[in-house]
């Protein structure tokens, strides 16, 4: 998959971060960025698949992509 | 030559860690080829445990106060400072009252977590928490003067010490009101940031069906955005706005400054190999405890184990021989699910928890744990 043409204002590396650390680790960032920018959550856990859009969709941000890279996904959301 | 090995941080991980060093290492400290120095802000040892049982009136902020110099072996300098800055190129610690830096050969971090309630406008004001002495005292006075109205606790900040005690907290409240005849007077509210009740999966499915049993209302994807003192309300990130008359909330935590200053990890957790417990940034630096960025629970467990780890790694190192005890990821801690029962759970990396079922001999375990626990810090248990 190509990376999409998104320009993160943060990044969040949650690899390694056993479950439900990346999600959480994704919610801290999210807390100190400003309405309109967009985090990028590095995840090599299956479970990001289904709690990051639970998540966005619950708080009303938006999961503009997802990104499949050889060992992680990349999540990119961006603050409502 | 001297080895000079600092622990910084006299709280659960730093104390087990400098009698362990003592004990270990006793011959090298008596020809001097070895020096342990314990580094610490407060003259007394803090036991946080305790705190849980404060606002229920069965313990006192000073039952988890013994100072720090009547539970370390001799041989350790024990050094009450406050230490300001880290420098891991030139191997070097500055302290408020110390007149010259202070020069390691071995640092081990244990300055534990710090809570930071400010992050969430109004959260300092309007919440009240059992994860700070004073804290617990507040609301002890709170509690006992509480006959009806809302309860509500929420976790705020993750990661947070004890991830059960949120958990301990409302099942304690919910036994606690209804063993004094007023639980139909009082509803009570747990407040999650995720979508289950704990952020273990394991742990999540023991606890919710318990919650739902006992009356406990849950709302899940709740983060915490703002508190309104005022209108004794709180909203989440989420957009859910709950009513309150009573708040119990879990600040959000931080380890502290001069770990991010000194390019040690963010958020003042050390990034270490979770193995090892070597810091990853910088040489002769480990981290132990709730600083330790392991992805394990914050928990006083924990620190102990690591800190029998690092014992024997410095003990090694000292000798000149490889390094070879590491950590597991170890993680023990007794839940109390009411006033006088509890469960009790063992994980590490590799094997997930199963809470054993609540009895009230776990629950004497857990107050016998703590009890015995000045034995543990002196490094006899
Ligand atoms: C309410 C509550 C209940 C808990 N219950 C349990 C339980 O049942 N079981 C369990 O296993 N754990 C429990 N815990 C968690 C446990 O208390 C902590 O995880 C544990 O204390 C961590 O140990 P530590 O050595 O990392 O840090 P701490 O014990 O917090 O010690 C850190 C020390 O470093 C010092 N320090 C920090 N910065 C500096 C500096 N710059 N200079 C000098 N000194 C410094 C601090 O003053 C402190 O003395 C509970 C915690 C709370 C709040």
């Amino acid at each position: 998959m190509t990376a999409p043409d998104i320009k993160p204002d943060e990044t969040v590396d949650a690899r390694g971060a056993a479950c439900p650390g990346p999600l959480m680790d994704l919610i801290g960032k999210i807390r100190s960025v400003d309405s309109g920018a967009v985090v990028a959550l590095y995840s090599d856990n299956d479970q990001s698949h289904t709690d990051v859009p639970e998540w966005a969709e619950e708080a009303g941000n938006d999961l503009l992509a997802v990104e499949e890279r050889d060992d992680h996904s990349v999540f990119y959301v961006e603050k409502a | 030559m001297t080895d000079h090995i600092v622990v910084l941080g006299g709280g659960t991980g730093g104390t087990v860690l400098a009698n362990d060093l003592a004990d270990h290492l006793g011959p090298e400290i008596d020809d001097g080829s070895v020096e342990v120095t314990l580094l610490n802000d407060d003259p007394d040892h803090v036991y946080k445990p305790v705190w849980l049982y404060v606002p229920f009136g069965q313990r006192e902020p000073a039952d988890g106060r013994r100072p720090l110099d009547e539970l370390v072996d001799d041989r350790v300098d024990v050094r009450i400072d406050r230490v300001t800055d880290v420098d891991t190129d030139a191997k070097r610690l500055s302290a408020r009252e110390a007149v010259d830096p202070i020069e390691y050969d071995y640092l081990v971090l244990a300055t534990g977590s710090t809570l930071e309630p400010d992050r969430v406008p109004g959260l300092a004001e309007g919440a009240h928490d059992y994860y700070s002495e004073a804290g617990a005292e507040t609301l002890r006075e709170e509690l006992l003067s509480f006959t009806e109205g809302h309860l509500v606790l929420s976790v705020v900040g993750t990661p947070h010490m004890c991830p059960a005690a949120p958990l301990e907290f409302v099942f304690m409240a919910d036994d606690w009101f209804r063993e004094r005849g007023l639980r139909e007077d009082v509803d009570i509210t747990y407040t999650y940031p995720i979508q289950r009740v704990h952020g273990n999966p394991h742990i999540a499915e023991w606890a919710q069906p318990i919650m739902e049993e006992r009356d406990i209302e849950v709302e899940t994807f709740f983060n915490a955005e703002s508190v309104d003192p005022e209108a004794e309300t709180i909203t989440s990130m989420e957009g859910t706005e709950l009513d309150y008359d009573l708040l119990v909330g879990i600040p959000p935590h931080s380890g502290v400054d001069l770990v991010a200053d000194a390019g040690l990890g963010d958020d003042g957790w050390v990034d270490v190999d979770r193995h090892t417990l070597e810091a990853e940034a910088a040489e002769d630096v480990y981290a132990i405890g709730d600083t330790a960025d392991t992805g394990v629970p914050n928990a006083g467990s924990v620190a102990h184990y690591q800190a029998g780890v690092v014992g024997q790694r410095l003990a090694s190192e000292v000798r000149g021989r490889p390094a070879t005890a590491t950590y597991d990821g170890k993680t023990l801690c007794f839940v109390e699910t009411g006033m006088d029962a509890a469960s009790f759970v063992e994980f590490d990396y590799e094997t997930p928890p199963s809470p054993a079922p609540p009895s009230e001999k776990l629950h004497w375990s857990k107050l016998a744990y703590n009890e015995s626990y000045w034995l543990t810090a002196r490094g006899l248990l």
